[in-house]
C-alpha cells in the first residue's frame, strides 16, 4: 500500500516564521514559478540572463530586500534568506544576480556610501534600473585578495585606478562596479572602494567565454586603464580589507539560504520522477537503494534548514558573525553539491539531460562551492577559530 | 468608490491533492495554502478601480485564523484594510453569502468584487447569493474584451467602466460562445473570471506595509448569522487513477480497437 509521501517541511520550520517571512517566501516562489522556470532552461543554453525579468525582480523588492530605506523593502534577515533560497530554487544564476546587486553592490553603498551616494544610486538599484558589480577577486588573488595588485592613486582632486578584476558577475552589463584597489602605502590596510561607471575612459569589460557552470549568468572581467576617478567615487566609509570581506558574508549569507533551494529543487525532481519511473515492473521509489538517496538527501535539506533558521535569528540580534555564516555556508553548499550528485543518479540517464533541473543545479552549485569563499577558505575560517591557529599561511 | 473584495484561503493548486484515508477531507498537513486565484483577480480588479476612480478597497476573509495570512496578502497587493470573520467550522455558500450580506450592512461599498468561484469546492454560488439576498443587480463571470497580452492590460486598466455619473457599471462577461456587455446600477455584485486581469503581485516593501494596515476581526454570532451548514459533505474521493495508454502498431488495429473495445464508432 503506498502512503502520501510527506512534503518537505517535515520538521515544520514553516511554522516558526511569520506572516511577513511566509509571505516573502510565496511571492518570490511565485515569481519564480511563474516567470523564471519557463525561461531557464533556454537562458541556460544560451548563456544568458534574462534581463527582461529585472524590471519584474526590482518591482517585487528583490534587491537588497533586507536593507531599509532608499526603496528597500526592510526585511529581517530570515525574511531575506527564503527569498534568496526561492530564487535559487529557480537557479543559482538567478540568485546569484540578486546576492550581487543586493549585497555586493548595494550594501556596500549602503554602509560605507557618503548620503549623497546612497540617494544617487540606492533607489534606482533597487528598482533594478541601475545594475552593479563588485570588483574584489583579481586574476593572480582570489582566495586571497589583500594580495591583490589594482591601485588607485591620487590624482589632483580624485584618483587613477589601474588593474584588472575576474570572474566578475554581472561585469558586462553592470552601470555601476564597486571597486576594490589599494591607495598610498600599499598594504592590505591601503585598500578603499571605488564607485566605477560604466562608460568611464579606460574601464572596459569582457564576458568571460565557455563557462560549463552558471550559464544563465553572466561573468566577466574587468579592466582598468588609467582610469579617472572623481573625489566622490569613494567610498569614504570603506578602509582595508575588512569592508569588502563585510560584503562578502552579506553574500555568503544568502547562499547559504540560497543552496539549500537548489538541494529542494534536485530532491523534488528526484522524487517525482523515482514514484513515475517504473523498472523491474516497480517504481524506482520502491527499491531500497533509491530510499536511501532520498533519505539522505532529505535529511541534509531539514539539517540545512534549521541551520539557515538559527542563522537568521542571531543576524536579526545581530550576533551573526562572519563564523556563523562561513560555517553555514561550507555545510550548505556541500550538503546541496552532494544531494544534487546523488538526485542526479536517481535520474539515470534523464539526469543528464536538461530537461529536469538536477543535471543544471548540480553543474551551477560547482561553482557555488568554489565562489564567495572557497569550500577550503571556510574549512580554514573554521579550523582557526576552533583551534586558535591561522592555517592561511604567510 | 469603495469596493469590498473577497479573498478565501485555499490549497496551492500546484500541489498534488490528497484526500484521507477515511474520506473525511484532504490532507492538509504540509500542504501550502494560498489566496483563491478567482479571489486574487477580484482584488486586482478593485486596486486598478479604486486607482482610477479614487475610493477604498476593503479586503474581507471568512474561516480560521490562518485566513489572516491570506488577507494579508490582499493589503500587501494593495487593499486599504482588511476584515476578518473568523469561524472555525465548514462553511458552504449560503453561509459565506450571509455573513457577506452583513458585512455589506456594515460597510456599505459600491461595489462587491468576488471570484467566480473558489478553487477548493468549485461551488460558484456565493456572489449569486450574495446579489440574491441584497437585492442588488449581479454580473458573474466578468471579464473583457481587451486580452491578457494588450496594451490596455500592460497599462493596468480597469476591465470594468464606471459610466459617467459614477452610478453605474459596464461589465463584460464570458457567455456560451462570446461575450457579453452588461450595465449594473451601484450597488452591484460582479463575480470574475480568469481573463479579467493578470494580478499584481504582493511586493517584499508592500508586505512590510501591510503589517501596518488595520485588520478588523468578527465573528459570525457578533454579525447575527447562523452558521449551520445546509450543505454538508459526506465523503471526498480521489478520481480514479489515470490508465496509461497503448500504442497501436497500425490504422486497421485502431480502427479495430475503437470498433469494439472502446465501442466509439460502429
Amino acid at each position: 500500500m503506498t502512503k502520501t509521501p510527506i512534503g518537505i517541511d517535515l520538521f515544520r520550520v514553516d511554522d516558526l516564521l511569520s506572516e511577513e517571512q511566509r509571505l516573502a517566501r510565496r511571492a518570490t516562489a511565485e515569481f519564480v514559478d511563474r516567470r523564471f522556470l519557463p525561461v531557464v532552461q533556454r537562458h541556460f543554453r544560451a548563456g544568458t540572463f534574462p534581463m527582461d525579468l529585472v524590471p519584474e525582480m526590482g518591482a517585487l523588492g528583490l534587491f537588497g530586500a533586507n536593507l531599509h530605506g532608499y526603496g528597500c523593502a526592510g526585511m529581517d534577515k530570515t525574511a531575506y534568506g527564503l527569498v534568496m533560497q526561492e530564487l535559487e530554487r529557480g537557479d543559482s544564476g538567478l540568485r546569484s544576480f540578486a546576492s550581487v546587486q543586493g549585497a555586493l553592490a548595494m550594501f556596500p553603498i549602503y554602509t560605507y556610501g557618503t548620503e549623497g551616494q546612497k540617494r544617487r544610486f540606492l533607489p534606482k538599484m533597487a528598482r533594478g534600473e541601475l545594475i552593479g558589480c563588485f570588483g574584489l577577486t583579481e586574476p593572480d588573488h582570489g582566495s586571497d585578495p589583500g594580495g591583490m595588485t589594482t591601485t588607485a592613486r591620487r590624482d589632483g582632486a580624485g584618483f587613477l585606478l589601474n588593474g584588472t578584476k575576474l570572474w566578475i558577475t554581472n561585469g558586462t552589463i553592470a552601470d555601476v562596479a564597486v571597486v576594490w584597489a589599494k591607495t598610498e602605502g600599499g598594504g592590505a590596510g591601503s585598500i578603499r572602494g571605488f564607485l566605477v561607471e560604466r562608460g568611464t575612459p579606460g574601464f572596459s569589460s569582457r564576458e568571460i567565454e565557455g563557462k560549463v557552470s552558471l550559464r544563465a549568468s553572466v561573468t566577466a572581467e574587468l579592466s582598468f586603464q588609467d582610469v579617472r576617478l572623481p573625489e566622490d567615487a569613494i567610498l569614504p566609509e570603506a578602509r582595508g580589507l575588512s569592508a569588502p570581506l563585510s560584503c562578502l558574508t552579506q553574500a555568503r549569507y544568502g547562499i547559504a539560504w540560497g543552496a539549500t533551494g537548489a538541494a529542494i529543487a534536485c530532491f523534488a525532481a528526484a522524487r517525482d520522477y523515482s514514484i513515475e519511473r517504473t523498472q523491474f515492473g516497480r517504481p524506482l521509489a520502491g527499491f531500497q537503494i533509491t530510499q536511501e538517496k532520498l533519505a539522505e538527501v532529505y535529511s541534509e535539506i531539514v539539517k540545512a534548514q534549521l541551520l539557515n533558521l538559527r542563522l537568521g535569528q542571531l543576524a536579526d540580534r545581530g550576533e551573526a558573525t562572519f563564523l556563523h555564516v562561513s560555517v553555514a555556508k561550507r555545510n550548505n553548499v556541500r550538503a546541496a553539491l552532494a544531494a544534487a550528485r546523488t538526485c542526479r543518479e536517481i535520474l539515470g540517464a534523464n539526469g543528464i539531460i536538461d530537461d529536469y533541473p538536477i543535471i543544471r543545479h548540480l553543474v551551477n552549485l560547482e561553482t557555488v562551492y568554489t565562489y564567495e569563499g572557497t569550500h577550503d577558505i571556510h574549512t580554514l575560517i573554521l579550523g582557526e577559530a576552533l583551534t586558535g591557529m591561522s592555517a592561511f599561511g604567510g | 468608490m469603495k469596493i469590498l473584495v473577497t479573498v478565501k484561503r485555499v490549497e496551492d493548486p500546484y500541489q498534488a491533492i490528497k484526500v484521507k484515508p477515511d474520506g473525511s477531507g484532504i490532507i492538509s498537513d504540509g500542504m501550502n495554502y494560498k489566496p483563491n486565484p478567482f479571489d486574487e483577480i477580484a482584488v486586482e480588479e478593485a486596486l486598478r478601480l479604486r486607482d482610477t476612480h479614487q475610493g477604498e478597497v476593503v479586503a474581507v476573509t471568512l474561516g480560521n485564523e490562518k485566513c489572516v495570512a491570506e488577507l494579508r496578502q490582499a493589503l500587501a497587493m494593495g487593499a486599504d484594510r482588511g476584515i476578518h470573520v473568523r469561524h472555525d467550522g465548514p462553511l458552504d455558500s449560503d453561509g459565506v453569502a450571509r455573513v457577506l450580506a452583513k458585512i455589506v450592512e456594515q460597510e456599505k461599498p459600491d461595489l462587491i468584487l468576488t471570484g467566480k468561484q473558489a478553487i477548493d469546492d468549485d461551488q460558484n454560488q456565493a456572489g449569486q447569493l450574495l446579489a440574491e439576498y441584497l437585492h442588488l443587480g449581479q454580473a458573474t463571470f466578468a471579464s473583457k474584451k481587451e486580452s491578457l497580452e494588450s496594451e490596455a492590460e500592460k497599462a493596468k486598466k480597469p476591465g470594468l467602466t464606471l459610466l459617467p455619473g459614477g452610478k453605474a457599471i459596464e461589465v463584460v462577461r464570458e457567455v456560451d460562445g462570446g461575450l457579453e456587455t452588461l450595465a449594473l446600477p451601484l450597488p452591484a455584485v460582479v463575480t470574475c473570471d480568469l481573463r479579467l486581469n493578470l494580478p499584481r503581485y504582493a511586493s517584499l516593501p508592500n508586505i512590510m506595509k501591510a503589517k501596518k494596515k488595520e485588520v478588523k476581526e468578527l465573528s459570525p454570532a457578533g454579525l447575527g448569522v447562523d452558521m449551520t451548514p445546509k450543505v454538508t459533505t459526506r465523503r471526498f474521493a480521489a478520481p480514479a487513477a489515470r490508465k496509461g495508454g497503448v500504442k497501436v502498431p497500425d490504422v486497421a488495429t485502431l480502427v479495430e480497437k475503437l470498433r469494439h473495445e472502446a465501442k466509439v464508432i460502429s
